[in-house]
């Protein structure tokens, strides 16, 4: 019989890279387990096991497939071939590693050897492929970072001559640490753990809500043969983490009751290849559903979740300025309107992952994160053990968008390792970390704005209704930074803002990309759409009109003079708006069935913690062979932290970026620098570097005695200082050495000048805002409600752009996740855990995008730079909604606007007025 | 556990026959399907089996082989009766699940938003199917019978999907999804037609998906239109008066019932017109 049968233990053969490796391992596993986790193949990811992101994507026999639905057992006698192949040996792949550096297409990196395996098998059929051709080839390829423009760019640009940039502020130099990214050797918190750890695996609830209790758990050990089975009664501390001061309430393992569908019970530990067989249904615990609410409406009538939070209200948030009540009543125009949107998930394309391993009294924890001290101190609690007894080790990141802050996967391999003593590793699976992780609030908005005859705002009333989920996570920086933000970057004299975090049976919702503030965005914008439609006025120009300038009062009372840079994003959009309402008007005149429309919106976000301290430190140091290390603490989860600090640190100390040498985050080595969140990285941090570089620099000219304006230059073993009156040299050998590793070091601190808030909320909550317009012109299909993005051109203030091609990656990624929320993006528990259904844009859902950088200058912000990471997100999803609304009449209030929902809305204006038919009628 | 990869459809039915076996073609709904799951049963992978593969006319039928991916099929030279199927195959997943996937294994999988179904339905496909007793032959119409239900016996292998022969006949498909790559249809609309000399409708199949349990053809719809001209006032009044009773859609997280309907309506209309002038 002519027969294979790859049952015998032969293993299976194939060409891997240019290379025979014969694979141990079942046929019928997942080649890209296989691959990585036999084959040491580590540049071959994982984001979904299902076909549905694309990381994983190989070339077999020169065909892009996904190796996560593909047998080991298929492979037999195939070609093979990964990103670190490709990257290094194939003239394709390495005209890409330039082009992809070069653009910075990589931010975080881990959609980076899915998309240029593909892009690969693309260039070798077609050298110089068209846009659509690019989008086509890398359609199966999810990035939640990037936005995917500067990928089109580098695959189109690919093998075009290049020429390096270099330089410190101001200059679009590549990443620091981008070729890693780009040639496959960048490691993440799945692809470190030592190959003898064990495996643990977490046991979740079913339900949203529900008693349970365990069977014989000991027996069950013995029979399964696993290493370790824990509960809550193993958590040697506090079994309870959180995020804020006063607001810790999450347990690691739930006692007795879970609060949501995907909340941790219980944990197994064993080896790897137990673990991955083991049917996790069957682990002994029953539960007993209890009624639960899903939505903050029904909160009221179930049991609280949390004592002391009666009714399941979390938290409030107020701010209140002038006489809002009294002043509406006398505008002469009013806005109002209802405004929902659902849970978001961040979506970041690698699943939370970490290994832990115990070092005598002391537990190390490798992972990917956004906040390794503050993950540092909530595991020290959790297992009852001082802060410096755990070490955080972070690993690159692939994508966070705020909910890498919180603890998810880190603490239970950390007690379990530390219990065992053996090293212990976890990956999530998609769907557990879609199910457990934080998500964006889902928010309930009702707004007024009322303004006089001229077009001037007078007041603004809003109610937002914000789902907490089960526990509290971020959810008081939600509730109190919405009402600071609700009104826009506009003069608002008479506003009053209440915000509730309520809690319900879902997963905790957290922070994410504008901590609210993209919800309340969506209220204030349309409603200034439709002050200006009744007033008669250009929508631009109305905003123009109201646009927060320096020496204005802003609704906390907060006056700016310097940096409040809106009005100059709203004059930068004017010549683009005029050639759109000039292109719209064009293309609606010839009839037909879509319709085309242009929308715009602003947006503003304080960078840093509200009304809190929040200071990041830098050190640096000269060895004494003249290396100048950088310790440089602000996680890198794809935004570019590590290029900027260093490109400040670099203007500040008077060095080229190239000469530094950078040691990352590392609890142990590398000072706080805070969480990357809250755009504070680029302003707080960056202040922290600057002044780094500054000491250092001062210390050197000191010991050469010479003028501020010398250049200093590094070298084996000595320093030499040149100024006007001549040159210096400092042999460093011959100091005294600060310390054991540095002759010179250096180590600053920076914490944003802020003040509390009143009662009123009255105060000074930020040191710094950014601010940004954006306009989105699209089509819509009136008889399908399909909405076709055409272009969004989103102008930024962000005071001074360290590195541009940064910012433009930043706004880019930021408009891709506001295209997501406006238009297809909605978590249901139990419901989307899957990256089929729960949708996020693909390359083809992004249009052109166009950056219009804006530096007004600001008065703290190193070098005059603002943050920016969170603002590009703001006004994308309002903007969007406007348009639809300019295009077809009709507003979807609810998001997202699905096709369903924007038809729904069609045909309810068409029958409210039935000659309209689709024609131009704004409704209102 | 136990892993095949046979040569020959004889040997992948021997090992059928022996003990309790899953059939892996592709895998892109073989492996999401086990969720976080490995599989314990014994696999036959067919992706050995060459015979299956590849598309080829013989006499007044075309014969593709239940083994040839959606990229073959996207790629191939064929006469414009199969530019609806073409058009289908360019819209399924991305370029990695169009490199893997196979016909069969989408009609096997018999996915209510199965994008295959509805072109080879309007095509009047029929599946071959071999078994222990040998080889028969029955409509598609009748082996798909229900969600990830079909009319595939123990043992038994798809091995082919028939389809006559259409010189006249043009065709277009319309996918309809929430986003652009790598989506789950919404509703599909997959027309075949033949127009008289006179620019009427000769012959005319309309087949929708994801707005049933199984693809449906519009029978009544077809023979309303057979006669009116594409685009004429007649033409558009028989689609918007048309009840659409075979359709029994759903709400589910990508849209509503009601507006599955509706733009069922849209779509039937498009795709006819696409049909027609032949636009790819
Ligand atoms: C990310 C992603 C996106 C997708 N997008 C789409 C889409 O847009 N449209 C769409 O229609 N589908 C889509 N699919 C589903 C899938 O790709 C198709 O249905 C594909 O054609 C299945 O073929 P396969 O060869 O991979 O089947 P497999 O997964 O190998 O098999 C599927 C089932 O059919 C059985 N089977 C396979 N071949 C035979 C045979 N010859 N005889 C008997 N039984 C057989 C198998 O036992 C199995 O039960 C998608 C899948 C993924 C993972
Ligand atoms: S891991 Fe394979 S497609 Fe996502
Ligand atoms: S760079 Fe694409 S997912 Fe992060």
């Amino acid at each position: 019989m002519a027969l294979t049968d790859y049952a015998l233990e032969s293993g299976t053969s194939f060409d891997l890279n240019g290379r025979t490796v014969t694979v141990d391992g079942p046929p019928s596993e997942r080649l890209s387990y296989a691959l990585r986790e036999r084959a040491g193949a580590r540049d071959v990811k994982v984001g979904c096991d299902a076909g549905d992101c694309g990381a994983c994507t190989v070339l077999i026999d020169g065909n892009p497939v996904c190796a996560c639905i593909t047998a080991l057992g298929q492979v037999e006698g195939a070609k093979v071939e990964t990103q670190v192949g490709l990257a290094a040996n194939d003239a394709a792949g390495k005209a890409l590693v330039d082009s992809f550096q070069r653009h910075q297409a990589a931010q975080c990196g881990i959609c980076t050897p899915g998309m240029m395996v593909s892009a690969v098998s693309l260039l070798r059929l077609r050298p110089q492929p068209s846009e659509e051709e690019v989008r086509d080839a890398l359609g199966g390829v999810l990035c939640r970072c990037t936005g995917y423009r500067k990928i089109i760019d580098a695959v189109m640009d690919a093998g075009k001559p290049v020429e390096t940039v270099e330089g410190g502020v101001g200059a679009s130099i590549p990443r620091v640490d981008g070729l890693p990214k780009v040639t496959g050797t960048e490691r993440f918190g799945d692809d470190v753990a030592p190959e003898d750890a064990l495996t643990l695996r977490v046991i979740r609830s079913p339900f949203h809500h529900a008693a349970f209790e365990f069977g014989d758990l000991e027996t069950y050990k013995a029979e399964t043969g696993l290493d370790l089975v824990l509960t809550a009664a193993d958590v040697p501390g506090k079994n309870c983490f959180g995020v804020i001061p006063g607001f810790e309430d999450q347990p690691m393992f739930a006692e007795g009751k879970v609060s949501f569908k995907g909340e941790a019970v219980a944990a197994v530990v064993g080896s790897t290849e137990l673990v991955n067989a083991l049917d996790l249904t069957a682990f002994p615990v029953t539960f007993k559903q209890l009624s639960h609410a899903l939505l903050p409406e029904d909160a009221a009538s179930v049991d609280d979740i949390h004592r002391n939070r009666a009714e399941n209200v979390m938290c409030r948030g107020f701010v209140k300025r002038g006489s809002p009540e009294t002043v509406m009543s006398e505008a002469a125009f009013v806005a109002e309107g209802s405004f929902s949107t659902g849970f978001i998930e961040h979506g970041y394309i690698e699943p939370e992952a970490a290994f832990a391993r115990r070092a005598g009294d002391r537990i190390e924890v490798h992972c990917c994160t956004q906040a390794p001290y503050m993950n540092r101190d909530g595991i020290a609690l959790l297992l009852g053990l001082p802060g410096d007894a755990v070490r955080i080790v972070p690993t690159a990141v692939g994508g966070g968008f705020g909910s890498k802050l919180d603890l998810t996967a880190q603490p239970y391999v950390a007690l379990a390792a530390w219990l065992l003593d053996r090293s212990v590793r976890i990956t999530y699976t998609r769907s557990e970390s879609i199910s457990s992780s934080t998500k964006r609030h889902p928010s309930q908005i009702t707004m007024r704005i009322g303004a006089d005859a001229d077009g001037n705002i007078l007041a603004a009333e809003f109610d937002g209704v914000f789902n907490t989920g089960a526990y509290a996570s971020w959810g008081p920086t939600v509730a109190n930074r919405v009402p600071i933000h609700a009104s826009g970057p506009y003069k608002t004299p008479n506003y009053v803002a209440r915000s509730a975090g309520i809690h319900t049976h879902t997963p905790p919702a957290g922070a994410f990309r504008g901590f609210g503030v993209p919800q309340s965005a969506l209220a204030q914008e349309p409603l200034y759409d439709d002050l200006a439609n009744a007033l008669g006025m250009d929508r631009l120009e109305f905003r123009r009109r109201n646009a927060l300038r320096n020496g204005d009062a802003t609704v906390t009372g907060q006056v700016f003079q310097k940096g409040m840079g809106i009005a100059d994003c709203f004059d930068a959009l004017v010549p683009h708006w005029q050639r759109a309402l000039e292109d719209a008007a064009k293309a609606n005149a010839s009839g037909g069935r879509t319709r085309r429309g242009i929308g715009i919106a602003g947006g503003w976000y304080g960078c840093g913690n509200t009304s809190m301290s929040n200071p990041s430190t830098i050190r640096a140091g000269v060895t004494s062979e003249g290396e100048i290390v950088l310790h440089q603490g602000a996680m890198d989860i794809g935004q570019g932290a590590n290029t900027v600090i260093t490109q400040i640190f670099a203007t500040a100390l008077g060095v080229s970026v190239s000469s530094i040498h950078l040691v990352g985050p590392d609890t142990d080595v590398t000072p706080d620098a805070g969480k990357t969140s809250a755009s504070r990285q680029t302003f707080i941090t960056g202040n922290a570097a600057r002044l780094c570089g500054e000491a250092l620099r001062e210390r050197i000219l000191r010991l050469a005695n010479v003028s501020a304006h010398a250049d200093i230059s590094f070298a084996d073993g000595w320093i030499d200082v040149v100024d006007a009156a001549g040159a210096h040299r400092i042999e460093l050998p011959s100091l005294e050495a600060d310390n054991g590793t540095y002759v010179l070091e250096a180590k600053e601190s920076y914490d944003p000048p802020t003040l509390p808030l009143d009662e009123n909320g009255q105060g000074v909550p930020y040191a710094v805002f950014g601010t940004t317009a954006q306009m989105a012109e699209l089509e819509v299909d009136m008889d399908l409600g399909t909405v076709k993005l055409l272009r969004i051109i989103a102008a930024h203030d962000v005071g001074k752009a360290i590195n541009p091609l940064l910012v433009e990656g930043q706004v880019q990624g930021g408009v891709a996740q506001g295209i997501g929320l406006a238009l297809m993006e909605e978590f249901l528990p139990g419901r989307t855990e899957n990256l089929h259904d729960y949708l996020i844009p693909t390359i083809g859902d992004v249009p052109p995008i166009e950056t219009l950088i804006l530096e007004t200058g600001d008065e703290h912000g190193p070098y005059g730079a603002k943050g920016l990471g969170e603002h590009c997100l703001i006004p994308t999803a309002p903007a969007i909604l406007n348009a639809i609304k300019d295009a077809c009449g009709a507003r979807v209030p609810n998001l997202p606007a699905t096709p369903d929902k924007v038809l729904a809305a069609i045909r309810a204006i068409q029958a409210a007025s039935p000659t309209a038919d689709g024609e131009l009628s704004p409704a209102s | 556990m136990q892993f095949h990869r046979p040569e020959t459809v004889e040997d992948a039915l021997h090992l059928m026959a022996g003990q309790p076996a899953k059939l892996l073609a592709g895998g892109t709904d073989f492996f999401p399907a086990l969720g976080g799951r490995r599989t314990s049963d014994a696999v036959v992978d067919l992706t050995g089996i060459a015979s299956l593969s590849g598309i080829a006319r013989s006499g007044s039928s075309w014969r593709i082989g239940a083994m040839t991916r959606w990229a073959q099929i996207r790629d191939a030279d064929l006469p414009r009766q199969f530019l609806g199927l073409q058009l289908a195959a360019r819209e399924v997943g991305s370029i990695q699940i169009q490199n893997t996937g196979t016909i069969a294994g989408n009609l096997c999988n018999a996915s209510p938003a199965a994008d295959g179904v509805p072109p080879l339905l309007a095509l009047d496909a029929d599946v071959e199917i071999a078994g222990p007793d040998g080889t028969r032959v029955i409509p598609l119409f009748d082996f798909i019978t229900g969600v990830r239900r079909t009319e595939l016996k123990p043992g038994e292998i798809v091995t082919a999907v028939l389809v006559p022969d259409a010189p006249a006949s043009r065709s277009a498909f319309l996918k309809l999804g929430a986003r652009r790559y790598l989506v789950i249809s919404i509703a599909m609309v997959a027309a075949n037609v033949v127009l008289s000399s006179g620019g009427a409708l000769d012959g005319i199949a309309i087949a929708v998906g994801a707005c049933s349990a199984v693809a449906q053809r519009l029978r009544k719809l077809e023979e309303n239109l057979t006669g009116t001209v594409p685009g004429s006032e007649d033409f558009q009044k028989a689609i918007a008066e048309y009840g659409l009773h075979e359709l029994t859609p759903i709400d589910d997280v990508r849209a509503s019932a009601d507006y599955r309907l509706a733009a069922v309506r849209t779509l039937i209309a498009r795709a006819v017109m696409q049909a027609v002038e032949g636009r790819g």
